[in-house]
């Protein structure tokens, strides 16, 4: 299968999806750095899980969908199982980050704001 | 174990046939078949691990709060994305809230968690061990008020119609 089967539409529609979740999995990921504490850190990367990969699966489709000549829609799959699960572990995360945080005596084990560097 | 009996036609094993022939994209006999074997195999052997039989009704509800979620996550990725690449007064805006809550029905609760968490900008920090009051985290907490109504609104209340 050679990629010039793919007609000019779906090329450019797979293309734009792909920069655009590429995009918005490095701004995700920017996050990491720029944000200030553990707490804020867990927002950056859930959005690389979401729209992110939102994009590349839409591209899959569009791709799959192009090549097949029928509605190709198992990336949904995909979707699914990582809405599924990858809140586990931010879930886990949280309450790790949580329990640390009342280990070195900060608020006797009450989870209240403010946190630490903010008003 | 519980006393052996017949599987059940609940939503979960029409989900896990369905699930199993989507991804042998076909619908040919012997898969069929195969799908059926497996899926009373899995449900029979996984019945000692879901104790809580869940019986969601109101399937409108449940695809209208799909489609409220998906859009949701969507604005929020561009609402995060403008967070991080913001001033850094902007990123310090983070902190926990308290929300009161009506929900008690345990898969309702988890599909929340997995709602707010899979939601950029909120991270469900735990339930309090009577189950009133929820705590998130939030990335950009301008007024709680907003985040309250949002969660009891646009959330709470569709999956306490569709789980109790």
């Amino acid at each position: 299968m050679t990629v010039t089967e793919i007609p000019l539409w779906a090329d450019l529609a797979a293309s734009l999806l792909l920069v655009a979740g590429g995009i918005l999995t490095l701004i995700g990921s920017a996050g990491l750095l720029r944000l200030p504490d553990l707490f804020a850190r867990m927002h950056g990367p859930t959005m690389g899980n979401t729209l992110g990969l939102g994009c590349v699966l839409l591209a899959s489709i569009v791709v799959a969908s192009a090549l097949a000549h029928r509605f190709v829609f198992q990336e949904l799959i995909i979707a699914l199982f990582v809405v599924a699960t990858s809140p586990v572990t931010s879930i886990l995360l949280m309450r790790a980050g949580i329990y640390r945080r009342r280990g070195d005596g900060g608020t006797d084990g009450k989870v209240v704001a403010p946190l630490d560097g903010n008003a | 174990m519980k006393r052996w009996r017949w599987p059940s036609l609940t939503l979960f094993t029409v989900t896990l046939f369905l699930l199993w022939l989507l991804l042998n994209d076909t619908l040919a006999p012997g898969q069929v078949v195969l799908g059926l074997v497996l899926t009373i195999v899995v449900a029979l052997s996984t019945a000692a691990m879901r104790p809580l039989r869940s019986r969601p009704h109101h399937l409108l509800a449940a695809v209208r709060l799909f489609f409220i979620v998906l859009f949701d996550i969507a604005r929020s990725n561009i609402v995060v994305a403008g967070v991080i690449l913001g001033s850094v007064k902007r990123r310090s805006n983070s902190g926990f809230m308290k929300i009161p809550i009506d929900l008690r029905d345990p898969y309702g609760l988890a599909t929340l968690a997995c709602i707010i968490t899979a939601t950029p900008g909120t991270v469900w920090a735990g339930l309090s061990p009577d189950g009133h009051a929820l705590t998130i985290h939030v990335l950009d907490l301008q007024d709680e008020e907003t985040w309250i109504r949002t969660i009891k609104h646009r959330y709470e209340r569709p999956l306490m119609e569709i789980f109790e």
